[in-house]
């Protein structure tokens, strides 16, 4: 095997421009699997939810749910799509243990909606059209856990356990047409696209689309071709590429190595490859070609789909206002910048930021807690915002307590740990740690007289008019009374005894 | 026009993970060309009026409500399993060396 050189970004953009195509897979919320009525509870016993039909025992029978269909449509209403009048399911036919019946339930010339597109907004504002090839149906595979070989991975194992409870989960899975015209920008739309994408899945409320959790999954495609050639380069398939910042490294790394493979007169290789969140490079897994012949057939044993037109349109009128129209409504509301917007989206953070605006907050504290302290900690666990263990009911109150004075911020920050530590509501938080702030006159008096009789020399300089050497004595009083102190009323105080009026 | 080679057959064969020694490969290449050669006379029969169809009864639209129905336990779903591990359905390696 050869190692690619890696060209420099810069110089792979010059030379070629990338074409990409992006393909990802929503896991619906659906209560029941898409061709059986096994629940899809998450953390259940392994093959405690699964039945003859998902697991491909012989004369079962699929029966389509209902949801996974109005879903499909929703979601293909949405993106701009047309709405097939007449489609069907296809077999998908492949070997391979996580799919017990030997082929999934897909589709395959009839997708359930196609030729739509969907407007994503890049960091500076600029709007990018990302045109949508198709969104069909299709079931998820169960999951597998590989025993003997080096840290879980497939290589190497000596053999595989497998749980079916997956198997069977509705999936719907969007590919886009092939997205040219970004350029250098490229790995920043793909990024855009599955964020935008993300927010329109959740919008809809269809699925949490949570990617740390599979519920969302990215297979980025990608080719070069030199500046001015009409024709597509051979395309590389980067599998499961699952965070936002991981389907921007994946862009970036293919290109610079597709650029690295042609520059030195050789051929990209059509194949499939795998990114390691690690390091963000990616590796060759297997070839295409024979992996290719899923000789496709109409599913026999479901019925075709004909959704009614005014089911159809009924859906389409009852579709929620769409994430770029919200934000952009959000953003007037809230008095930002698009840029702004744009980070709060990056984050996740739009909607904890409205759930906490409606629970009284004001949206400045609740943007600060949220894409601060609490996006800090998210990253520290390596989970999305959503998946942290506060509300935004709870921020919502720990910023109240701030903005009546009780707490200062490095007290709402030990409110906000105490929360994620499952030590109760923020009040109890408060209480049982005793983080209410020094205030009243009395304590907070006696702390200021000692911080003044304790540093003399500092005293002195104020009294004579340096009234900035005041700052350190208010840090001898955040001190002395372990960061509870209200630093404000502390600073008039000292100024008072000292005798200078405030500056 | 219709009918299946030899090659072909092979090639089935091979996805379909099913190992075929070269006097099968030449008996079921005949057999099966035989069969699809007789399906094939369908269309001899169905005129441009009959469209292709994939289900015997004119259905459509035919859903379920989006409700759990009571389905098998772990014992049951794993009772027909040759090896099971960790109430896991084990198979072999999946990946040979390479
Ligand atoms: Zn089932």
């Amino acid at each position: 095997m050869t190692v690619t050189e890696l060209v420099p970004y810069e110089e792979a953009l010059a030379a070629f421009d990338p074409v990409m195509g992006l393909e990802v897979h929503v896991e619906l919320g659906t209560k029941t699997k898409m061709f059986c009525g096994c629940a899809t509870t998450p953390g259940a016993e392994p093959n405690s939810q699964t039945c003859p039909t998902c697991l491909g025992l012989p004369g079962s029978l699929p029966v389509v749910n209902e949801i996974g269909v109005e879903s499909a449509i929703r979601i293909g209403l949405a993106l701009r799509c047309e709405i097939a009048e007449w489609c069907r399911f296809a077999r998908k036919n492949y070997f391979y243990p996580d799919m017990p019946k030997n082929f999934q339930t897909s589709q395959y010339d009839e997708p359930i909606a196609y030729d739509g597109h969907l407007d994503v907004q890049l960091e500076d504002g600029e709007v990018f059209r990302v045109g949508i090839e198709r969104a069909h149906m299709e079931e998820d595979t169960g999951k597998s856990t590989h025993i003997g070989g080096a840290a879980g991975r497939i290589h190497g194992a000596s053999h595989s356990l497998i749980d079916y409870n997956r198997a069977g989960i509705p999936l719907i899975e969007i590919v886009t047409k092939p997205i040219v015209g970004a350029g250098a920008r490229a790995p920043e739309v793909a990024r855009a696209y599955v964020a935008e994408l993300r927010e329109l899945i959740r919008s809809l409320g269809v699925s949490e689309a949570r990617m740390e959790l599979g519920q969302l999954r990215c297979d980025v495609n990608l080719s070069l071709r030199p500046h001015g050639r009409e024709t597509f380069g051979t395309r590389s398939e980067t599998k499961n590429v699952n965070s936002l910042r991981s389907v921007e490294r994946a862009v970036r790394f293919e290109i610079q190595r597709h650029a690295g493979v042609l520059s030195d007169g050789g051929t990209v290789v059509q194949e499939t490859r795998h990114f390691h969140e690690e390091n963000g490079t990616t590796t060759s897994g297997r070839v295409k070609e024979e992996a290719e012949d899923y000789r496709y057939f109409p599913e026999p044993d479901l019925v075709p789909l004909a959704p009614a037109r005014e089911w159809v349109e009924k859906l389409r009128a009852e579709l929620p206002e769409l994430p770029l129209a919200r934000r952009n409504r959000l953003r007037e509301e809230w008095g930002i910048s698009a840029h702004e917007m744009q980070s709060a989206l990056n984050a996740g953070a739009v909607d904890l930021i409205v759930a906490t605006v409606e629970a009284g907050a004001d949206a400045a504290a609740a943007r600060k807690w949220w894409l601060g302290e609490l996006a800090r900690r998210a990253n520290e666990r390596g989970v999305e915002l959503a998946g942290l263990p506060i509300a935004p009911a709870q921020v919502a109150r720990v910023a109240a307590l701030v903005a009546e004075g009780s707490l200062n911020d490095k007290l709402a920050r030990q409110v906000i740990d105490g929360v994620l530590e499952g030590e109760g509501e923020p009040d109890e938080v408060v209480e049982k740690r005793g983080l209410r702030i020094v205030s009243d006159e009395g304590a907070l008096g006696a702390a200021v007289d000692e911080a003044i009789a304790a540093n003399q020399a500092v005293a002195d300089k104020v009294r004579g008019g340096k009234v900035a050497a005041a700052g350190a004595l208010v840090g001898a009083v955040m001190k002395a009374t372990r960061g509870q102190a209200d630093a404000a009323r502390a600073r008039e105080l000292i100024l008072e005894r000292l005798g200078v009026s405030g500056g | 026009m219709p009918g299946i080679t030899r090659e072909e057959v092979a090639h089935l064969a091979r996805l379909a993970r099913l190992e075929l020694t070269d006097e099968e490969l030449d008996h079921f290449a005949g057999q099966l060309d035989d069969i699809i050669g007789a399906v094939a006379r369908v269309s001899e029969v169905a005129a441009e009026d009959v469209p292709p169809t994939s289900h015997p009864l004119p259905l459509t639209n035919v859903m379920r409500a989006d409700e759990v129905r009571p389905g098998l336990t772990a014992q049951q779903a794993l009772s027909g399993a040759p090896a099971q591990e960790q109430q896991r359905f084990k198979v072999p390696q999946i990946l040979g060396e390479e």
